[in-house]
């Protein structure tokens, strides 16, 4: 099972059956993925925040959504993230692509990367940071800790983790 | 007509139907006129209100209305390439044009100059819009909710506000009794 098709399988285990996506190359297998399953609504969205919305409406039409996006994202969804998600008490697993770590090739995604975790942290989003391909195996947990506290929960992935792109 | 009168006249429509209802003045007027536990207000987030309505309806299977205005359209205009590629025959979106930023003190918006959201809907692939005047937005959105066609609706009317409390209700229980009504919890 490629890492993408684990991803996608906790994701489907997880009764997960909303995904919103803003593409980004790394996240392109898992993308690829989720468009293919059976058991997930898969909706493109125009930007990030469009997309939270779209959740908010799944969760409360009684499915369990998720978003996959770019960490630059983080700055389009600040207010959307504090003001619906967080305010009404939704749960939003957000799979991210940790652009501007080592092993990127483009320089102003760095500009990004250095201020992700400390926007997570100031917004007390909690936040887990997939280095080792290993590290995968968290999912699992991380879905079920996002559904039992009802809360955005960030999941940022790395180059090392997807090993080059 | 300004848009709490065309809320006061489309209330018995909207009273038994779920509505996902902009943040602003909009909320506020409609909480006044007609607050119903099928009523989802957003308290903030500009832009979102078609958004949360379609991921809404593509969850289940109630009837949406999302009335939205013409300025939180103009903020999430990708909203409606989503929209028209993710058909949803039990979702309404309900466009208050009053040419104005409402909320905010009338600033005008870019639709109420050279840009028609009518257009602007149908060049983006929604099959069913329909440009109507405040007077008759009863009419069109009980034709739509008969219709089982998801439609947009760009209603024209005047701009102008009355005085309207603040909504103090707390989110959670907004969000909580509204799920109550759709049956999701
Ligand atoms: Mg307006």
């Amino acid at each position: 099972m490629s890492v993408s098709e684990k991803i996608v399988s906790d994701l489907v285990a997880n009764q997960v059956s909303f995904v919103t996506t803003v593409p980004c190359k790394q996240l392109a297998g898992v993308i690829d993925e989720v468009e293919k399953s059976k058991d997930i609504y898969h909706i493109p969205a125009n930007k990030e925040d469009e997309g939270m919305g779209l959740c908010a409406g799944a969760y409360m039409g009684g499915k369990r959504p998720a978003i996959i996006m770019q960490n630059t994202a983080i700055g389009v969804t600040i207010n959307t993230l504090v003001t619906l998600t967080q305010y009404y008490r939704m749960p939003l697993p957000m799979l991210i692509s940790y652009r501007g770590e080592l092993g990127e090739p483009v320089a102003c995604q760095v500009e990004m990367a250095v201020h992700t975790k400390a926007l997570l942290a100031q917004l007390n989003i909690p936040t887990y940071h997939f280095h080792k391909e290993e590290d995968v195996e968290e999912l699992d947990s991380i879905l079920k800790y996002t559904f039992m506290c009802n809360k955005p929960v960030a999941i940022l992935t790395d180059a090392s983790f997807w090993q080059g792109y | 007509m300004i848009r709490s009168e065309v809320l006061r006249e489309i209330a018995p429509i909207l009273a038994d139907q779920l509505v996902v209802c902009n943040i602003g003045l909009p909320s506020q007027e409609l909480h006044m006129i007609d607050d119903q536990p099928t009523n989802f207000y957003m308290l903030g987030t500009m832009g979102l209100a078609s958004s949360i309505g379609l991921g809404l309806a593509l969850s289940q299977d109630k009837k949406v209305i999302s009335i939205d205005g013409d300025g939180s359209v103009l903020t999430n205009f990708g909203t409606l390439p989503t929209i028209a590629n993710n058909v949803a025959n039990n979702f309404i979106l309900l466009i208050v044009d009053n040419g104005s930023y409402g909320s905010t003190g009338d600033q005008p918006t870019y639709a109420g100059g050279k840009t028609s959201l009518t257009e602007v809907a149908k060049a983006c692939g929604c099959d069913n819009v329909v440009e109507c005047q405040g007077e008759d937005t009863g009419k069109v959105l009980q034709e739509a909710l008969d219709g089982d066609q998801m439609t947009i609706i760009i209603c024209k009317c005047e701009s102008g506000n009355v005085k309207v409390p603040v909504i103090t209700m707390d989110p959670v229980v907004i969000r909580d009794r509204f799920m109550r009504a759709v049956g999701s919890i």
